[in-house]
């Protein structure tokens, strides 16, 4: 059971999450809100089979795009109930990062990088290919409201409730998870594979095991996604959208619970703030410096403090200075 | 573990700050420059717009943000709507989808009377909910049908769009090809919305007029090389080739075809309706049909013409403040600015009414053609809105219409 | 135009585009034999070397000059990113670095686009020559050049490495960096030579595939994926490998456009990049 301490802060963060909506009747900060309620749902996933498990995904917008989709074309195309939708929808997803998860995570580093950046993009072209099923690049619109009895979520506020209560059942699971046995054996396949299989722990199903619940919960957060906005379209599931949940996990801290919290709102909120910055303090110029800034930011970020910001860790600067050979 | 809590508590009391902070403050964007001339003490109107103006969508939404600023610069030098000076909102949604939903809600909190966007199909469509909920009026400047349209066929309520419907290009491309006797042709077209209106749209005109596609091929946005798909054409027994893209890749297949040595007519859609298709196509791009809204070629156009004038003026405007012409693209910009101050003017500062009013407007001679709006037709283009042109020596050349 | 024709045609698209994959593949595999690190910013020096060239020559700059002065200057920005990105962070592990390499690429793209906008842009060919027909196929004589520079390249490579001093000195370092900065070898300098010399290589290809194609400030991403699967297909470990990969790749793509669809060929590059990453990590001329 997790500490009296996680309690704590679950329950602190519950109060504020509450109360938010109340102070807040702003539907674009709702909105914002929402978009990283959901972010750091599939970030938590990530954040499990890369701080965790010790392996990289540059992949997971296909499961996020998945859940979507699976959610969206059960809705629309065969007239299934949106909660049942919802429900389901994360399986495809999961099911498929099982089917491909074995062989997979059998590469290291690079091979592994390249290889989910492949399955990402191959799940993409397949979501424009197949547009009898989903629309094509044109996309899905008419994707109806999620409705659990009476209860139909039509406003940001009711999402919002929504979206965070299921990213708190997801930190609390994260909680339990990272702090039972199973948790502290993810821990040693990270510190070291060949000392966790030297000690006869199966690396290979576990990480099979944290692939697939990171499909899981990026498929439910696609399905959310669905949902919401009510439109989807092969866009917001490409590779560009992969690389942010890869850093959002990194720069909020890797291995810890509440990073991948941070690191979406760090993503999500700073976008916003440089759209809010940049003309302020170079009035003449135009978009295209923020995202030279986003760039030079997340350098900076991996420079001094590449474990992320939650982990005090000495940057690598500070390493690199020292001759010692690695 | 107490830095560690410590950073965290920081970190998010930070975030918070900074979003209320950006959230609140309604001054944010672009604002025009002008200075209202008349009596300043009239309350402002405000206006927003959401416009693709960097990402993939930018050759839309750049031309059509430099047209929306300069729109409301003069409008507001000349007093504004009945004195009231305008306040245009202009948020860049990177062409991407959410940041289009999170600018929409961004300029409704700020509560503008409407909101113009966005450049694209696929960033239109996703703003639909958010709009409809909050009931605000949208003059989208994209071309999709779907977007002022309900899955029931029922004209979206809340929902405009200025430019022109991609069935309109399709009927003008199967009658060319009616009048010149072909009846075989093949279809290439770009793997995205784009494309796949085109596509749809296209084989529904082709059905209506008895033309046969007797084969269809697609590209990627971002492909460097169409011979593959142009092997098959110059293989089958296609008369004519219609390609539905926009620069650059209808330029690169273009070059390809050329190249490749195909001998038949080639037909491309208004995509390609900026100088950027010629430059990059070079010598290949002469023989070139397509049509257009009446823009690249205003100055060919006979006198009669109703939009001749409003096309001239929009193209000195253009040129007096940007130093080269304006797209059809934005055009389409300049319509969507206009038809939401006609409105206004109608109907106050008052979102449904503003609605209702736009439901109203007919024969309104704008860029991308003369508008006959209604309650069942949130689009008002017909058939006589584009014209077939050809390239000649390097420039655009009136056919006919 | 006859089946063989046609299917003449396709291995010839597909050499015309794997020949631009090959140079991108060549680059990054120099650069991560010499320094381990995957340049996933390369496909921007692609950008740089070809916009700049673009924007010179429309500065007036005669059109050897410009094509010179592009490359250096794409040259400098890449020794500039060794120096305070890489360098700094030598010591870190591998996904620090990938995503210090992803955030240069963003940072770098904003640049280009700041610089140049979105309007696409060309150059004009090489040589002003209609194309060439072989066995009822037809060659752009522009591709010829490009398959031509990778060539030149790969051969230029490996005279380097087998029969000059700093060569010779640069695959001790990649075979044993530690033994080699015994001898005196100087990792750091080393580094830097292949950061630069891998950015140069990009931006000549930026600028001979543009005659082709087009410039656009975001040609550098799709770009530098597909250089990536070449790398792979051919062996990262290998010069020559690149090379083949980069063929090989545009011939699959080329054949899949062709033959299936268009949206499969996408998938299909990708998922024969996953069987070999599966199958043979080390690509087709790489050692087991």
């Amino acid at each position: 059971m997790a500490s009296r301490k996680i309690w704590l802060w679950l329950s602190g963060a519950a109060v504020i999450v509450l109360f938010l909506p109340l102070l807040i009747k702003n539907s674009f900060l709702l909105g914002i809100f929402i978009v990283i309620g959901l972010y750091s749902i599939v970030s938590q996933g990530l954040g499990l089979l890369m701080g965790y498990a010790g392996q990289v995904s540059f992949g997971q917008a296909a499961f996020y795009g998945l859940g979507a989709y699976t959610a969206a074309i059960l809705a629309t195309r065969y007239q299934t109930p949106p909660l049942l939708c919802l429900l389901a929808a994360p399986f495809l997803p999961a099911l498929v990062a099982l089917i491909i998860g074995r062989p997979i995570l059998r590469l290291r580093e690079h091979y592994l990088v390249l290889a989910t950046l492949g399955i990402g993009i191959l799940v993409f072209a397949l979501f424009k290919e197949f547009s009898d099923l989903t629309g094509g690049p044109s996309g899905l619109t008419g994707i109806p409201y999620l409705a659990i009895g009476h209860l139909v979520f039509d406003s940001d506020r009711d999402y919002f409730f929504l979206v965070w209560c299921v990213l708190g059942l997801v930190l609390l699971g994260m909680a339990n998870l990272t702090r039972s046995p199973v948790g502290r054996v993810f821990r040693a396949i990270h510190s070291s594979e060949k000392a966790a299989e030297a000690v006869g722990i199966s690396t290979a199903s576990l990480k099979l095991q944290a692939f697939v619940v990171s499909a899981f919960l990026a498929g439910i957060a696609g399905a959310l996604y669905s949902f919401w906005v009510t439109f989807i379209s092969p866009s917001p599931f490409g590779f560009t959208t992969s690389v942010e949940f890869a850093l959002m996990v990194v720069v909020g801290g890797l291995g810890t619970l509440w990073g991948p919290v941070l690191g979406s709102g760090i993503i999500v909120g700073l976008d916003k703030f440089l759209q809010w910055a940049v003309p302020e303090v170079l009035p003449t110029v135009g978009g295209e410096f923020e995202i030279i800034f986003f760039g030079v930011i997340f350098v900076i970020i991996m420079l001094f403090r590449p474990k992320g910001l939650l982990l005090p860790e000495k940057s690598i600067v500070a390493v690199a200075a020292k001759t010692e050979d690695r | 573990m107490l830095k560690r809590s410590f950073i965290l508590g920081l970190g998010l009391l930070l975030l918070l700050v900074l979003i209320t902070g950006c959230g609140k403050s309604a001054t944010t964007s672009k604002e025009p420059g002008g200075e209202p001339a008349g009596a300043p003490s009239k309350e402002a109107y405000k206006i927003g717009a959401v416009v693709d103006i960097s990402g993939p969508g930018s050759s839309l939404g750049e031309p059509e943000n430099n047209t929306l600023q300069m729109l409301v610069d003069e409008l507001n030098a000349k007093g504004g709507i009945d004195g009231h000076p305008v306040e245009l909102t202009i948020l860049d949604n990177k062409s991407n989808e959410t940041e289009a939903v999170l600018a929409a809600k961004k300029l409704i909190e700020q509560n503008v009377l409407a909101i113009i966007g966005c450049s694209q199909s696929g960033t239109s469509l996703a703003m639909v909910d958010t709009i409809t909920k909050s009931q605000v009026p949208m003059v989208s400047m994209a071309a999709s049908a779907k977007i002022v349209t309900t899955a029931a066929g029922e004209q979206q309520p809340w929902v405009f769009k200025t430019a022109q419907s991609d069935i309109i290009v399709a009927n003008k491309i199967a009658k060319y090809l009616v009048g010149k006797g072909i009846k075989d042709v093949a279809f290439l077209s770009m793997n995205n919305a784009f494309g796949d209106s085109g596509l749809l749209n296209f084989e529904k005109a082709a059905a209506d007029n008895g033309i046969n596609i007797l084969i269809k091929q697609k590209f990627e946005a971002t492909d460097t090389d169409m011979t593959a798909q142009l092997t098959k054409v110059k293989a089958s027994k296609a008369k004519a080739t219609v390609v539905w893209a926009i620069p650059p890749s209808a330029s690169i297949v273009t070059k390809n075809f050329r190249s490749l040595g195909i001998n038949m007519p080639l037909i491309h859609t208004h995509g390609i309706g900026n100088q950027t298709f010629i430059d990059l196509a070079g010598a290949d791009a002469n023989g070139v049909i397509a049509p257009m809204g009446k823009l690249v070629v205003a100055e060919q156009l006979p006198d009669t013409d109703a939009q001749k004038q409003v096309l001239l003026d929009y193209l000195s405007d253009y040129q007096a403040k940007y130093t080269k012409r304006p797209s059809t693209f934005g055009g389409h910009g300049y319509d969507a600015f206009q038809l939401t101050v006609k409105a206004i003017e109608q109907a106050g500062p008052d979102r449904a009414k503003i609605r209702e009013a736009l439901e109203q407007i007919t024969g309104y001679a704008g860029i991308s053609g003369v508008f006959n709006l209604s309650a069942k037709d949130h689009n008002g283009l017909g058939d006589d809105s584009m014209v077939m042109v050809e390239i000649k020596d390097g420039k655009w050349t009136y056919l006919s219409n | 135009m006859g089946i063989e024709s046609q299917y003449i045609q396709y291995l010839i698209s597909g050499f015309t585009l794997g020949s631009i994959y090959a140079l991108i593949a060549l680059a990054l595999v120099v650069t991560f034999n010499i320094t381990g690190v995957f340049n996933l910013a390369i496909g921007e020096f692609v950008t740089i070397g070809a916009l700049t060239a673009v924007s010179l020559r429309e500065a007036g700059c005669p059109i050897l000059f410009a094509y010179i002065l592009a490359v250096m200057l794409a040259g400098l920005v890449g020794a500039l990113m060794e120096r305070t990105t890489i360098h700094p962070a030598r010591k870190a592990s591998v996904l620090t670095l990938i995503i210090i390499t992803i955030g240069v690429s963003i940072a770098l793209r904003g640049a280009a686009l700041l610089i140049w906008k979105t309007h696409p842009y060309t150059l004009p060919s090489f040589v002003n020559t209609a194309s060439i027909n072989l066995l009822g196929a037809v060659i752009i004589p522009q591709s010829l050049f490009v398959l031509g520079l990778a060539v030149v390249a790969v051969g230029f490579l490996l005279v380097f490495f087998d029969f000059t001093f700093f060569g010779k000195a640069v695959r001790a370092a990649m075979m044993n960096r530690t033994a080699a900065q015994l001898v005196g070898i100087n990792p750091g300098r080393l580094s830097m030579f292949a950061f630069t010399f891998g950015s140069i290589i990009a931006a000549l290809s930026g600028i001979f595939i543009t005659p082709i194609t087009a410039a656009t400030y975001d040609m550098g991403f799709t770009l530098g994926l597909k250089g990536f699967v070449a790398a792979i297909l051919g062996g990262v470990t290998n010069v020559t490998g690149a090379i083949i990969g980069g063929l090989l790749l545009g011939v699959i793509e080329a054949f899949a456009a062709g033959t299936l669809s268009t949206g499969l060929k996408d998938a299909i590059a990708m998922i024969v990049m996953i069987i070999v990453l599966l199958t043979r990590p080390t690509g087709i001329l790489g050692d087991r």
